[in-house]
Order: structure tokens, then sequence, then C-alpha cells
């Protein structure tokens, strides 16, 4: 391992995508992500690598498109309104099994909203653009997390061929914690689809078209194939005291990280909280909810959010016991005490 | 083989023998002739990747044979920008009609023109949108009647815009390095053209190239092929004229020789 060092999350999670193998950036300047293309824009031309700050997001995501297309690592970063402009190039990516990794430092809406902390691209990241596909999406609740998921994403990415997304908020991209990077060297995915020039071949082709509806349902249908192997292998969730717990919150990113503040604070007094933490948002942990469902006396759903992860939050408790939500917005960061609060309260009830 | 065998008409190379899905008296086909002979002059078709739009040539990564990409509409030259900066050995054309790349697209062509991104540009001006079923193009002419533009293209009454000129807006850029256009309307202009994309093409090394097919759609237009290529000739020159715009290189080299003389 190397050496540790504190560094600010946007940063960091910059250089970790370089250390990854990572050497092309596109992206367009937007709060509260600034830090990660500015830094690009220095590292990537010291390390034989290129920076391209693109005339929008839909540009950058399209050439994010274009670099992943010859069979390159690329990343894009951006925030909520800008990653709904990324939803196009996204969606050809996922159609035209290209890995990419996007980096959604989320912020407040809808519309031009606000610049702090949300989680409220959790549908957008989850439930994304046109047509049938997925991004394969991880949440870090710290810095270091966020290097290790960064590192991760482009293994994930290539390994499926298909998007990444990693969700942040605000917090996470602008707070300074010591952090390590892991030191192994890039794995080297088999690239044979990719345009390349056609010497010693036949032609490839990218391509998410398929005019025949035959074609275009088998292409559906193999990339749900794909998804499900995704499920099977991909789920990563945290559940941090759960052994004796007879209450679960639930809650990612950064919203885990004061719900285990609040656990602490309510363990004093004698309550048995615990957590369960998605790590991967999709594939989403439903199997660890329906298991916790049996035990607990409910789940209290916390979000930066008007409640958005709590639908499959819901999925996954199938009614085996409630589910309650709290949830502050706008930028508005939940307090623990405030979490103490509703859990005393509805314990009381 | 003898002198009556001797062969007058063949494929290019970078041509892949599948039919068209144009329509008759369409020039997509000559464009697409044309782009593929400057690709075998320079011998770069194994180390091609082209790029096409939405539109009529949606499906022209099925009749290019090199390395495709088929992109989003009007983001050709964007998917470019990702390709050469992550491979700049690469050739790497676009191949964009006038809604793509003029109306939705206009970005990413003005700012990959502008970054002097070393690709082709070819973009083929038919003054309508054929794939979706003829409504008014930015380039569509003024009085110009479409499925949208109904009573004929009114920029005063109706504020339907005018027609745009490509090459003389990016010819207000200080980045490309050669601007031109050609129109495909008769045998001499198809032979003109045809030195202009390898032209573009041998230059692109050294940036952004562009070339612009006045071209017909006679499907849309609501005119046989023969009487179409007459209305453009007629019409579209006029509102776009044939020229190069610019060849830096050409100017460097009559710089350098007027400095010596």
């Amino acid at each position: 391992m190397g050496e540790k060092i504190l560094m600010k999350g946007s940063e960091a999670i910059a250089e970790a995508a370089v250390r990854a193998g990572c050497k092309l950036f596109f992206g367009y300047p937007i709060t509260p992500q600034n830090e990660v293309p500015e830094y690009m824009s220095k590292r990537l031309f010291e390390v034989g690598g290129q920076f391209v700050q693109a005339e929008s997001e839909v540009a950058a995501s399209n050439m994010c498109y274009g670099a992943a297309a010859v069979g390159h690592r690329v990343m894009t970063s951006s925030s909520s309104p800008g990653v709904t402009l990324k939803q196009e190039g996204l969606s050809y990516c996922a159609g035209s099994e290209l890995p990419v990794v996007v980096v959604n430092v989320m912020r407040g809406g809808p519309g031009l909203g606000g610049i702090q902390p949300a989680q409220s691209d959790y549908f957008q990241a989850t439930r994304p653009g046109h047509g049938d596909f997925r991004y394969i999406v991880i949440a870090p609740a710290t810095i270091q997390e966020a290097v290790d998921l960064m590192m991760d994403a482009f293994d994930l990415a290539d390994r499926y061929r298909n998007p990444v997304m990693v969700l942040a908020d605000g917090l996470i991209g602008q707070m300074m914690e010591p952090v390590v990077f892991r030191e192994d060297p890039p794995k080297e995915y088999d690239k044979s689809w990719a345009c390349t020039g056609c010497a010693g071949r036949e032609k490839n082709i990218v391509n998410s078209l398929y005019l025949d509806p035959k074609d275009l349902e088998d292409h559906n249908f193999h990339l749900f194939r794909k998804y499900d192997e995704v499920e099977k292998n991909e789920i990563r969730v945290e559940e941090y005291l759960m052994e004796d717990a007879e209450v679960a919150l639930a809650a990612y990113g950064t919203t885990a990280r004061i719900c285990k503040t609040a656990i602490g604070l309510l363990r004093a007094q004698g309550f048995k909280v615990g957590l369960v933490r998605p790590i991967t948002l999709w594939p989403f942990p439903y199997r660890t909810f329906r298991k916790v469902a049996d035990r607990v006396r409910f789940v209290l759903d916390v979000e930066m959010s008007m409640g958005q992860m709590i639908q499959d939050v819901r999925l996954g408790v199938v009614e085996r016991c409630p589910v309650h939500f709290y949830g502050r917005v706008g930028g508005m960061v939940p307090a623990p005490v405030e979490i103490v609060q509703q859990v005393q309260r509805l314990l009381a009830e | 083989m003898d002198a009556n065998d001797t062969a007058v008409f063949t494929y290019p190379r970078s041509l892949s023998r599948t039919p068209t899905h144009y329509c008759p008296g369409c020039l997509h086909g000559v464009a697409h002739r044309l782009v593929a002979e400057a690709i075998d002059a320079l011998g770069v078709r194994e180390k091609t990747v082209g790029i096409c739009p939405v539109g009529c040539s949606v499906l022209a990564y099925k009749y290019f044979d090199c390395d495709m990409i088929e992109a989003s509409h009007g983001r050709a030259p964007a998917v470019a920008t990702g390709v050469k900066r992550a491979r700049p050995d690469l050739v790497c054309f676009t191949y964009q009609g006038d809604g793509d790349l003029a109306s939705i697209g206009m970005a990413e062509i003005i700012h990959a023109a502008n970054r002097n991104e070393p690709i082709t540009v070819i973009f083929y001006n038919n003054a309508i949108y054929g794939m979706t079923g003829g409504q008014m193009a930015p380039t569509t002419l003024v009085g110009m009647k479409t499925s949208t533009s109904p009573t004929g293209r009114d920029p005063i009454d109706r504020g339907a815009g005018y027609p745009i000129r490509m090459v003389e807006l990016l010819n207000t850029l200080e980045g490309p390095v050669y601007l031109a256009r050609q129109s495909l309307l008769s045998s001499a202009d198809i032979f003109r053209a045809r030195r202009v994309v390898q032209r573009a093409f041998s230059l692109q090394s050294k940036g952004f190239t562009f070339v612009e097919f006045v071209g017909t759609c006679p499907t849309n237009w609501g005119m046989a092929p023969v009487e179409a290529r007459e209305w453009a000739q007629k019409r579209m020159i006029e509102v776009f004229p044939i020229g190069v715009f610019r060849d830096r290189e050409a100017e460097a080299a009559k710089a350098s020789a007027a400095k010596e003389a």
C-alpha cells in the first residue's frame, strides 16, 4: 500500500482515476465538483493523457463515448443538472456496451436547485435515461471509500462493458480526509471489439441502432442477461451493528455516516439500533433488507432527498416490517440529533 | 486480360458491397464513394474510424468498409474528439447531414472546429430533413416548402429563420485548416468534389478539415432526380456558393514562396 495523504474528495477521486489507468477526461464546469476537472486539466497532461473542457455536458458524454469506442479508459464528472445532460451520451454507451465512468457529485434540485449537498439523484442514477438499461451505481461514504470505489469502477465498467456511476454528494466532494491509494496495476481486458482501425481483421462497428424489432429485442435480452450477472456478482452492502439491532436505519453515502453517529448516541442510551448501508445502489441489496426486516421492529430510511431510495428499501422489506422515512433537502444536512429524535419518537409510538 | 476486359468501374476498397437504402437520385451514394476513394488514395483504410450521424446516412456504418461508430444526433464531432484524443494516430471522419450538423449539432461542430480537432467532417447539405420525412432544416431556403414550413420557409411572419451557411460560419474561427463547399450536381462537380475531399483528408493531421457538399433530396423535394439537380443548381448555389474558403497549408506555401521570390 502507498503512503497516507490528506486530500480533498474531488481531487482524491480524480487521482484514483489516474491511478486506475484513466488518461482521458471530458467535462464541463459545474459546482460542486469543479475540483475534478481542475485537477485533471493539470494531472492528465503529466501522464501523457488528454483533458478537454467540452462545450457542454452533452458533448462531454459523447466525447467519452468516442474515447471508450476506441478502447480507452475514460471518465467524466458532473453534478445533478449536468448529469441530466450527460444521460444522452450515457444511454448510447449502455446501448453500444461501452465502458465509461461518470462521477455525480449531487446537489439539490429540481431545476437549478442549489449547490449544496443532496441525494436527490438516486432516481436519476438508478432509473437512468431513455431505454431499458442500467448503470452500475456505487456510493462512497468516505474519501477513502471514494478512492477505492473509483478504482473498482473502471474494472466494473470494463468487465461488464457498461457505464458505472460513482454517486457522491457535495460533502464527499468537498471535505478533506486522509487516503491511501492501492498500488495494484490496472487490469487488462479484452477490447477486440474496439474501433482501432481494421488492420488484419473485419471492420468493427460500435452502434446502438437496431431497426429490426426482433434484433432490438434480442439486444435488450442480451443486456439484461449481463445485468443478471451484475446482480449476481456485484452487490455490496455494509451492515453496521446489525447483529442485535431492533431498529435498522437505511442510508447511503454521507447520510450513512451521520446515521452511524446517531447510532452511537442511541446505543449510549440503550437503544439497539443498527444500519444497513447499500454501497451499490444498483444492483441494490434487496436480500439484505428482506433478511433484516424479519428481525427489526421497523426500518427508518434517512436520505438527503424527499424519499427516493426508500422505494427500493420497501421492495426489499416487502411489508415484513414498517418502513419510515426521514429526509432533509435543498442542501440541509440532517444532524445526528434529528435522527436520534426520529428513532425515539417512532419507538415511543 | 485483354484490352476489352479493362475495368472501367470498380468499387473503392473502403466501400462495402452492400446495397444502400438511399432513394433513387439521392447523392449520398456519390458522397460516400468520394469519401471511400479519398481513404483509398491515402492508403489509410486500416487506420480509419468513421462516425455516422442520425438522419438519412444513419446506416453509413454498413456502407463504409472501415471501423465505424454510430453517434447520437449531432454529436459526431464530439465523438470524433474522443476518438482522436485517445488515438491521435487514427484517421477519423464524421459524415453528417444538415439537420444533424447545423441544427442539433451546432454546438459540437463549432467547438470541434474551434479546438482545431484533427478530423475531417463531411457535411451533406440538401436543405431538408430526409429521414424523418421532409421537415424544414436550418439550411432550408427562404420560401422553400417542407412538411413543417407548408407555406414556404418564412423568416418574417412565421419567425422560421434564414438558411445557415456553415462554411462561412466556421470561417470566422481561428482554428480550422481547411474549409470548402462543393456541389455534387454534375459530373464535373463530382470530379472537383473528389479533389476537395482528398485534400481535406490529406490535411487532417494538421487540424480541422470540413467539406460541405451541396446535394439534393428528390423524394422530399417532390422532384425527379434531374429536375432536383437543376433546381439545386439554380437556387441552392446562390445561397451556398461553391469554393475553397480556407486552405491554411496552401496559404502558408504561397506566403513562403512569395517571401523567397
